[in-house]
């Protein structure tokens, strides 16, 4: 997978900067966004040069700064005919993040940018007691209702959870799907997930199947799949958190299809995705006739 | 060769000789005022009776202004109030939507080049009552080229259905903010905000490529100084990349540039400590023509645009509080290490919690690095408060106040944004002369017109559109608004000690004027007449309109 990351790097000690390698020619720098002196926000330009590069990215990475709200960022960047948004991704420290929600300055903007995630990386939860950690899911829940919560240490978190994948499911191949089972990530106690597939070859309403595995009583962080729809049409489906979307698919006709979904362990509810399944592929009753 | 300056009175801010008829210049600088007879003594002398009508004072200092102002001259005026462009034509404001779209179809029958977009600006609709702008009303412009209209904000954008399509953005589904839709489900061609502009504004003649170190935008930007005046402006903030630093510095260096231009650096995505390096590089790199090393940090966005951190109770129509363009963190590491290596800021902070934070930061920073003499500069500051303005004095900053506000948007503030008592205190230049913080006041040109004159008027009148006075207990008297707009400006810019008053070792930067503003009175101040300017010794005559 090819993916653009583009870091915002304003600290005194250019942290960021320094741990990316081979940067070579591939750093693209952007400045600052509006205000009077400049028309338009140097992200939009940067995504379109990066975008266009010859291979193109698979995926964009977007670090905003600690006072963008993402979501209004996300919605800026999908006006690119050729981007869609997976997620919003928003890390928080367990260690300060409820004291950093009430700061005279900065509280209401943090609490904005909860509200907008999609995924939560409710991060350092190694460093707070086992009463405190409950209070903040509690507190998430409220602050942060669309969001499905990941709790890491060191901000180790499995790829698959952050990104899915950089391809459609079935356009390089036949369909296989992540095989179930668990994947142990480095750290001790970082966040580990499993991941059920489902081989799916009748047409089925894939839009509302999108809907309700948005749902958090599925349990599950991420689903994507190539599917038939009830017209007959490939479609993919496209799920973070409570965010999902479905658009038509480029895979050939062919090719397989199958849904695949991930979620924390233990948490992924595979009763719950295979009613969600069999809602969606109830008959639909035909149109009346007359 | 010394020149004796004759005038029919010299009003220098000068306070131990506030008046004189005559000024001695030598070598671009002033050897002295007062009558003739005193001025003999500096030997061999030529009598210039030029101004013999005229009255001068020292040369208007525009403390806040864009060269941008100069590169929207290349574009059709569009704006509701009549403006003189840098050959001083007066474009006529258009009164309608249709009178706009007929200027802009007027401006279209003039492009050669047939693949060129029709870029209009100053649109300002708030004067049209509830009717919005909208594509079908652009694709009135004969042709099939695409058609963009800048906003006086500068940040909404009007574009045709040409220009939707081009941006790829005349499709169904579109889904943002800055972006409504009409009944059909397509963009009614506004764009509201940078992000929803920028798809579509280099397809109707806003490219930031074109528009960064524009070379002649800057020689629009000096014409216009001179008709106003100005002999010294702020660009209040620019990128300064190399070449845009290397092509001012030629410009500015030309024998008959008629002004000095202090360009300040705009902070974007840079370390403190690449930022505080770069300033003084720029620093070392001035001349006396261009002015290098300030930086400028922009901390909140704009009342009207909802876009200023508000302390509480916030908007007055319940609008969400605005954002943050810099981080604290990044505002505090910054004004510190500024504070330590000597580098002067300038901060945009326009509601009032912006400007408490700014406060917080530069006491914090004073802690640690006492400074006598920083001058840290709040621009715009609109909303502060008395208890604001205490603190800017206990911490040594200054400000530059923005009162051309009131005639453009006085009525907006007061009916929506922040209501009436807040209103009535927004760019409260009583209570700075009152307090003691050293100030300035500004136009923010091109977000409205230069004219120090125009801005003083502002100032002593505190008029909107609509006739309102908008807090009489703000109003400052004539005198103290000429002194603001000379040696209160340079004093925010370190350069007091060099321009702003007409004395001895000064620079020789004067306003020649028809008018005598200690005479014309305080309702037709914006209406002194000005007949050019004298900057370094050189005079600059603003040509008539052709």
């Amino acid at each position: 997978m090819r993916l653009a990351v583009l870091v915002n790097d304003f600290g005194e000690l250019a942290i960021d900067a320094d741990l990316i390698e081979a940067q070579s020619g591939d750093l693209v720098s952007i400045a600052g966004g509006c205000v009077c002196c400049s028309f338009g926000s140097d992200l939009i330009g940067a995504l379109v040069t990066l975008a266009g590069r010859e291979p193109a990215p698979d995926q964009f990475l977007i670090e905003t700064s600690g006072v963008a709200l993402p979501g209004a960022v996300a919605r800026s960047v999908a006006l690119l005919p050729s981007l869609s948004i997976d997620s919003v991704v928003v890390l928080a420290d367990a260690e300060t993040v409820r004291v950093r929600a009430t700061d005279r300055y900065m509280g209401d903007t943090i609490l904005r940018q909860l509200a907008e995630a999609d995924l939560v990386v409710l991060n350092k939860v190694d460093l707070v007691d086992a009463g405190t950690l409950a209070g903040l899911r509690s507190w998430l829940e409220e602050a942060a209702p669309r969001a499905r919560v990941i709790e890491s240490v060191r901000a180790q978190v499995p790829p698959a959870l952050l990104f899915g994948r950089g391809h459609d499911p079935v356009a390089t191949g036949p369909w296989s799907g992540p095989s179930p089972g668990r994947i142990r990530p480095p750290a001790p106690a970082a966040a580990a997930y499993e991941s059920e597939s489902f081989a799916l070859r009748m047409p089925l309403d894939v839009a509302g199947l999108a809907g309700d595995l948005a749902q958090p009583g599925c349990g599950l962080v991420r689903a994507r799949g190539v599917l038939r729809d009830a017209d007959g049409s490939l479609k993919t489906l496209h799920v973070v958190g409570a965010r999902f979307e479905v658009s038509a698919s480029g895979a050939p006709a062919e090719a397989g299809t199958g849904l695949a979904c991930i979620g924390l362990s233990g948490r992924l509810d595979r009763g719950a995705i295979e009613r969600a399944i069999v809602r969606a592929t109830r008959p639909v009753s035909p149109s009346p006739a007359w | 060769m010394t020149t004796i300056y004759a005038a029919r009175r010299i009003l220098t801010m000068n306070p131990s000789r506030p008046e004189a008829t005559h000024v001695a210049v030598r070598d671009g600088r002033i050897l002295g005022a007062g009558s003739k007879e005193e001025l003999a003594g500096w030997g061999e002398t030529t009598l210039d009776t030029r101004f013999a009508d005229k009255v001068l004072m020292p040369g208007l200092v525009e403390g806040h202004s864009h060269m941008m102002e100069g590169t929207y001259w290349r574009y059709i005026y569009s704006g509701y109030f009549d403006r003189t462009d840098p050959e001083g034509r007066n474009w006529q404001g258009v009164k309608s939507i249709e009178a706009m779209v007929e200027r802009l179809a007027d401006g279209a029958a003039t492009l050669a080049d047939a693949a060129q977009p029709v870029s209009g600006w100053g649109f300002d609709p708030i004067y049209y009552g509830s009717r919005r702008c909208n594509r079908h009303d652009l694709d009135r412009v004969p042709g099939t080229r695409a058609v963009g209209v800048l906003h006086a904000s500068s940040h909404i954008l009007n574009v045709n259905t040409r220009a939707l399509e081009l941006a790829g953005l005349l499709r169904k589904g579109v889904d943002h903010p800055g972006i409504p839709l009409g009944e059909d489900g397509l963009p009614t061609g506004e764009l509201k905000g940078p992000d929803a502009m920028t798809l579509a504004g280099s397809h109707v003649g806003f490219d930031r490529e074109v528009l960064a170190c524009d070379e002649l935008g800057l020689r629009y930007f000096s014409r216009l100084c001179v008709r106003k005046g100005v002999t010294t402006a702020a660009d209040l903030a620019n990128p300064l990349p190399p070449q845009g630093v290397e092509m001012m510095l030629r410009v500015t260096g030309e024998a008959d540039f008629p002004v000095r231009l202090v360009s300040l650096r705009r902070m974007s995505n840079d370390t403190a400590p690449d930022l505080i390096a770069r300033a003084k590089e720029l620093r070392a790199a001035s001349t006396d023509r261009l002015r290098l090393g300030v930086v400028k940090i922009v901390v909140d966005g704009s009342i009207q645009g909802f876009s200023a951190r508000l302390r509480w109770p916030g908007y007055y129509n319940g609008a969400p509080n605005g954002l943050w363009y810099v981080a604290p963190e990044q505002l505090r590491a910054v004004v510190t290490l500024a504070l330590e290596q000597g580098v002067q800021i300038h901060a945009h902070t326009n509601g009032d919690e912006a400007t408490e934070l700014l406060l917080d930061c530069v006491e914090e920073a004073l802690l640690k690095h006492p400074s006598r003499d920083h001058r840290f500069t709040i621009q715009h500051g609109q909303l502060a408060n008395a208890a604001q303005f205490r603190r800017m004095k206990a911490l040594g900053m200054c400000i530059n106040l923005f009162p051309n506000h009131h005639f453009y948007w006085g009525d907006q503030h007061y009916a929506t944004t922040v209501g009436p008592e807040r209103a009535e205190r927004m760019n409260a230049c009583a209570t700075a002369l009152a307090t003691g913080v050293p100030f300035a006041i500004h136009s923010d040109a091109p977000v409205t017109p230069m004219g120090p004159l125009f801005t003083a008027w502002c100032a002593v009148n505190r008029r909107t559109a609509s006739g309102r006075t908008l807090g009489a207990q703000e109003c400052i008297g004539v005198p103290d608004a000429l002194r603001t707009i000379t040696l209160g400006a340079a004093y925010t810019f370190k350069l007091d000690g060099e321009v702003g008053s007409i004395e001895c070792g000064k620079r020789a930067d004067f306003a020649v004027l028809e008018d005598d503003p200690l005479e014309i009175g305080a309702e037709r101040l914006k209406d002194v007449r000005v007949w050019g300017t004298v900057q370094g010794g050189r005079v600059f005559q603003a040509p008539a309109a052709p």
